[in-house]
């Protein structure tokens, strides 16, 4: 097996799909959005409950594959606790990460630098930002499920 | 019965293909798409390449030789396709981008004419979006109600259920030959015999079907037949739906532009005859040339044995994935060809594909644009090989060996 494949299905990726984090509606949830991509069916929902700017919670539920499971699993824990604008910031140096534009150093992303190994497969970009796409939807206020495409 | 192709047969139709001879990330490219599209012979590369080269015009219209040549080879496009279905005249065929467009032709022209409000268009739940939705607009627009004729566990049409189904509102049954996610063969004869008898069309999708099984319209008595020429190894964007005689002729034009008229003033215009009045436009030229050869090509093999061949594949296959812990078939009707769909425990199909792609392996993971399937049988997505007159023991070996990694990675 590639070493793109083992860095792309290493162990905490696999480990979030199997057993995704903070997976349900949140109690109190006061934004909520859907991402669906078209073309292969994946589906997720994307709750969160902001106090002060703050996401003080988030959740998420869905059917997708081992990247867009493992990637919405691992962003509730990476914007939980941080600001609005935090989290959009966010969501652009990870884009970065996962597309392989730019320079962002893997690190300062803590825990999402695992799925760095996504750059290599350009056909998963999405996967691994249809959850993110449905937050940002969310914190928005958008009232269509966001698509991939 | 045919018998399948030998080995030498088949190392020399390999050789015809040249897209088969390449590597892709670092190994031998395992192409198992072919329900999706196939790969291109030399003959159609070059027929299309020499209509470009050395015998390029418009059609229909020129009166110098490179004209005649230009229309020759588009025509014979159609001619082909006429042999193709068994068809009794060539008028019946009209060349279009594919079978999606022929679905919408009939839909549009056939459909605003003859269906109202109340009235009843029955599918079935294994057909292709291309074989929905364009019945879905048209029953939106008309006031028409759109009724699905339901598949059993393995993937089969329940045709009782389809006779059930049908009455004296039923305009149109409108069903695939071929499932392109099960492989599903459909009873056409039959379906006709009830829709005939209660005074409905009979439309059938059979893009998956011509590369795989003799066709004849005659026999098999339906009124319309669609199909696709970059799914029986010719070019894409070059089809055809053919249409009795008599239903083509009464049908109004689709789309107005020129090639489909007679006669154009400001007050008003009359049409051309059957085919020319619903191919407005100048056509997908090269792409005649290159249906001609590729229905050629699958006439110089004999479509009978390229049918055993898979048939004798997908067996194997079907046996060799058994190996495979925790993978479930979807689609295992009885006589079913040229598809093996199925999901593995705790896999999406979506990383399968990447793993596979990885080891050379090309199939696709989705929903095969059936997802009416897929919520038949309880699953988002499933991973489909499907066979092509190109494969060999050798790919269901690659794949096999691939599937054994998948779940060896996610155990």
């Amino acid at each position: 097996m590639s070493s793109e494949l083992r860095e792309l299905y290493q162990s905490v990726i696999l480990d979030h799909y199997k057993k995704p984090r903070n997976y349900g509606r949140p109690p109190g949830a006061d934004r909520a959005a859907e991402g669906v991509n078209p073309l292969c069916g994946d589906h997720v929902h994307v709750y969160a409950r902001v106090e002060d700017e703050r996401l003080a919670e988030v959740g998420f539920e869905g059917s997708g594959c081992a990247i867009s499971t493992a990637a919405a699993s691992l962003m509730t824990q990476a914007v939980k606790g941080r600001t609005t604008d935090e989290v959009r910031a966010l969501f652009d140096r990870y884009h970065e990460l996962v597309t392989g534009r730019g320079d962002v150093d893997p690190e300062s992303l803590g825990k999402l630098a695992v799925l760095a190994g996504v750059r290599e497969f350009p056909a998963r970009v999405k996967c691994a930002t249809l959850a993110w796409h449905a937050l940002r939807a969310a914190l928005e206020g958008a009232a269509e499920p966001v698509t991939t495409e | 019965m045919s018998a399948p192709l030998t080995d030498v047969e088949l190392a020399r139709i390999r050789a015809d293909f040249p897209a088969l001879d390449q590597k892709v990330h670092g190994k031998p490219l395992v192409y198992l798409d072919s329900a999706a599209s196939t790969q291109k012979p030399r003959v159609v590369i070059d027929a299309v390449s020499r209509l470009y080269a050395e015998d390029y015009a418009n059609v229909h219209r020129g009166v110098y030789q490179l004209a005649e040549r230009a229309t020759r080879a588009y025509e014979a496009g159609r001619e082909a396709v006429r042999r193709l279905l068994n068809a009794a005249d060539a008028r019946e065929v009209v060349l279009l981008r594919g079978t999606t467009e022929a679905i919408n032709l009939v839909a549009q022209s056939w459909g605003r004419a003859h269906v109202g409000p109340g009235d009843e268009i029955l599918i079935t739940a294994m057909e292709h979006h291309s074989n929905i939705v364009p019945w879905q607009l048209l029953c939106a627009e008309r006031g028409a109600k759109l009724v699905v004729a339901p598949i059993d566990d393995d993937g089969a049409l329940v045709l009782d259920e389809l006779e059930r189904r049908v009455g004296p509102r039923t305009k149109l049954v409108a069903a695939t030959h071929v499932s392109n996610a099960l492989g599903t063969v459909n009873p056409v004869r039959r379906i006709v015999e009830i829709a005939h008898a209660a005074g409905a069309r009979v439309l059938i999708d059979g893009a998956q079907a011509v590369a795989r099984l003799p066709v004849d319209v005659q026999a098999l008595g339906c009124d319309f037949y669609a199909l696709s020429g970059h799914k029986l190894y010719g070019p894409s964007g070059i089809g055809a739906l053919w249409g009795r005689a008599e239903l083509l002729e009464a049908m109004p034009p689709w789309q107005g532009g020129g090639e489909m008229i007679e006669t154009v003033t400001f007050e008003r215009s009359t049409w051309a005859r059957i085919p020319h009045k619903f191919e407005a436009g100048t056509p997908h030229i090269a792409g005649g040339a290159g249906l001609a050869a590729a229905i050629g090509y699958l006439e110089s093999i004999g479509i009978e044995r390229i049918g055993a061949h898979e048939d004798a594949l997908l067996a194997y296959a079907t046996e060799a994935v058994r190996s495979v812990p925790g993978l479930r078939l979807v689609g295992t009707a009885p006589g079913k060809v040229g598809v093996l769909g199925f999901v593995i425990d705790g896999v999406h199909p979506h990383d399968a594909g990447t793993i596979l792609d990885r080891a050379g392996v090309a199939v696709r993971a989705g929903h095969h644009c059936a997802q009416p399937v897929m919520q038949r049988f309880g699953v988002p997505a499933t991973v489909r090989a499907s066979f092509g007159v190109y494969n060999t023991r050798e790919d269901v070996d690659a794949l096999v060996r691939g599937l054994h990694g998948v779940v060896e990675l996610f155990s």
